[in-house]
């Protein structure tokens, strides 16, 4: 019995999701006994996913799997799992661990928990809990067959530094040709810079802020925090940000531990995307509002003078404390 | 080239969620339904503009669910799908779902399959790919843009922060997210048209759930907001310090 985790790397870089979801899968195999074996690919410094937990880890150098070809992808895993006699697979619940955990599933009959906000609980069957409803609650997801498959949300436990260390094995996956469908003809790569569904600090500015020449107040306390930035739909819509920063219903799903929101209402449609912040603080001079109700500081003001002044004094702090 | 575009019926954004009987189930008193959005905005929109394009002769809605589904179908038909099937079973899981699906596609020649990125209520993300595994085609997920060249799928796959522009042939299974087309209004002559389109009932194929709701928790009540003077900026960053711990 084993835990098998998927690392993702990306061009040999892991990523903080990626040193949760080790830990994670070191937490599951508290609970259900055997070691924690790892599948990843490429070149990286590989062995510092034994600080977070891993017991073994299977490099697959295969350079085919430079693209993402989920189908590929699938079949390596489910042999991974399958030699290291895994019964739960455990992926991040990123854009590219997700779609691989559906296939995984699918591949070894498994039951799937996309999503999990929790450690799986085993005191009556195998329960994990997730978040459904756009964060407007909680399922306990029972899975009933013998394997299972678990996507980890980001940002719900801290990585720690378990100061283990791992044996670092190759991995053959026994692929043909024929198994590799899909080509990649470009490709943008991420631009520096925290992507926003993993940030731990987000700053996010509404229509109250009136105009794309006036972000340099969401930008410099951004910065001064050293936050991502983030924005409305409206926002997006009218070109004042890139569209990647819209979060809500139909943009990004975050979940930082702080989420600043100035000059936004606070629809239902914005909370979808946020509401599973840790602390949300909301700064809008109209004290009805709707997102004060989902709040838990607010300022009432004008995001003009308030924001500068909190910046300032956000300077402040950042000195007297680094 | 058929296209398959899965659709589901999910609880309007603005309802107010409730559980029943211990909280096992989801209270569907008052609760309006609709077709998911990212169904009916972005995969049946773009399957649409294909066809109008001339790659593709025919575009179909399925939907896994009970008879009571049979009125959101009707809008994809209104919106402008040329026929619907429904497989007549309660989808209590994915995989479940998926297979039913995937049969259906199999047996009846669909090449090009298109979801939405979520259903809004249970936000799985995971029927697409769950489709792609049992047909053995490619999964291209979160997909803003989707083009065809002749057989090949040309298909930009979002990720955080980037982007990656692929390229596959068929059968293929993409799931689309924003971007990928504009949302349609049905006509009144869409509407009128969509009650003679089939909407055909087939019966499911075996398959296990592998998975159960077990509980449903709603989140704790947030307190009431802590308002801070706007004069005195210094007490929420001490708040965020000291009572928040996130700075
Ligand atoms: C199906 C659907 C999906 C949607 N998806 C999304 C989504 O994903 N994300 C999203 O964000 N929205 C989404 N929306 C739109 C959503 O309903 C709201 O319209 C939108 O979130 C409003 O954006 P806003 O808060 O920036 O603007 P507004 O609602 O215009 O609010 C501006 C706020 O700024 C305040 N303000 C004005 N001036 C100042 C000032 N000087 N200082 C401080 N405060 C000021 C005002 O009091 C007001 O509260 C969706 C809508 C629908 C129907
Ligand atoms: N019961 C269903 N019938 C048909 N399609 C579905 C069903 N459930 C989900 N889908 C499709 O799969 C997508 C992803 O759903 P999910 O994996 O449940 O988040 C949705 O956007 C739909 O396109």
């Amino acid at each position: 019995m084993s835990v098998l985790v998927f690392a993702e790397n990306i061009d040999g870089q892991y990523k903080k999701a990626t040193y949760e979801v080790v830990n994670y899968g070191k937490k599951i195999a508290g609970k259900i006994g055997g070691e924690v074996v790892v599948y990843t690919t490429g070149e990286a410094d590989h062995a510092a996913l034994g600080q977070y937990g891993a017991d073994k880890i299977l490099v697959d150098g295969d350079s085919r799997l430079s693209v993402l070809d989920g189908g590929a992808y699938a079949k390596a895993i489910a042999k991974a799992a399958e030699q290291s006699g895994a019964t739960v697979v455990v992926f991040s619940h990123s854009s590219t661990g997700k779609s691989l955990a559906s296939r995984v599933a699918a591949r070894m009959e498994a039951g799937l928990v996309p999503g999990a906000v929790d450690v799986p609980n085993t005191d009556n069957g195998f329960t994990v809990k997730k978040s459904v409803f756009s964060g407007k609650a909680f399922a306990h997801y029972a899975v009933q067959s013998d394997k299972k498959v678990i996507s980890l949300t980001p940002n719900t436990f801290a990585p720690q530094d378990m100061s283990g260390a791992g044996a670092v094995e190759s991995f053959d996956n026994g692929l043909s040709d024929a198994d590799f469908k899909v080509k990649v003809r470009e490709r943008k790569k991420p631009e520096g810079g925290v992507p926003l569904e993993e940030a731990e600090l987000v700053v996010s500015g509404g229509r109250g802020l009136k105009g794309p020449e006036n972000w340099s107040v969401v930008e410099n306390l951004a910065e001064v925090m050293g936050a991502s930035t983030a924005c409305s739909r409206p926002v997006a819509d009218s070109n004042w940000r890139p569209h990647h920063e819209h979060v809500g219903q139909t943009g990004g799903t975050i979940r930082p531990n702080l989420y600043i929101a100035i000059g936004i209402s606070g629809a239902i449609q914005h909370l979808a995307g946020v509401n599973q912040s840790k602390t949300i603080v909301v700064i809008n001079k109209d004290p009805e509002a709707p997102f004060f109700k989902a709040a838990d500081y607010g300022i009432v003001g004008d995001a003009f003078e308030v924001v500068p002044k909190l910046t300032e004094a956000m300077k402040a702090f950042k000195a007297a404390n680094n | 080239m058929k296209i398959l575009v899965c659709i589901s019926k999910v609880p309007d954004t603005t309802t107010k969620i409730q559980f029943t009987n211990d909280n096992k189930e989801f209270d569907t008193n008052n609760v309006q339904f609709i077709l998911n959005p990212y169904d009916e905005w972005y995969a049946l929109v773009r399957a649409l503009e294909i066809k109008e394009a001339g790659t593709a002769e025919q575009v179909t809605v399925i939907n896994v669910g009970p008879a009571e589904n049979d009125q959101v179908i009707r809008k994809a038909l209104a919106i402008g799908a040329d026929d619907a099937v429904r497989v007549n079973m309660d989808p209590k899981d994915t995989y479940a779902t998926a297979v039913q699906i995937a049969q259906y596609a199999k047996d009846n020649d669909f090449t090009l399959i298109m979801t939405g990125k979520e259903t809004i209520d249970y936000n799985g993300s995971s029927l697409g790919g769950m489709v792609a595994e049992l047909m053995d085609a490619p999964f291209i997920s979160y997909a803003s843009h989707l083009e065809m060249e002749g057989d090949t799928a040309v298909v930009t796959r979002e990720i955080e922060g980037g982007s990656e522009v692929m390229e596959t042939g068929l059968p293929l299974v993409v799931s689309a997210q924003k971007g990928m087309a504009e949302a349609r209004i049905p006509t009144m002559r869409g509407i009128m048209g969509a009650r003679t389109k089939p909407l055909n009932v087939v019966e499911p194929v075996a398959a296990s759930d592998l998975t159960a709701i077990a509980q449903y928790e709603l989140p704790p009540e947030k307190g009431d907001v802590k308002l801070i003077d706007p004069e005195n900026v210094q007490e929420l960053i001490d708040l965020l310090h000291n009572e928040a711990k996130v700075i």
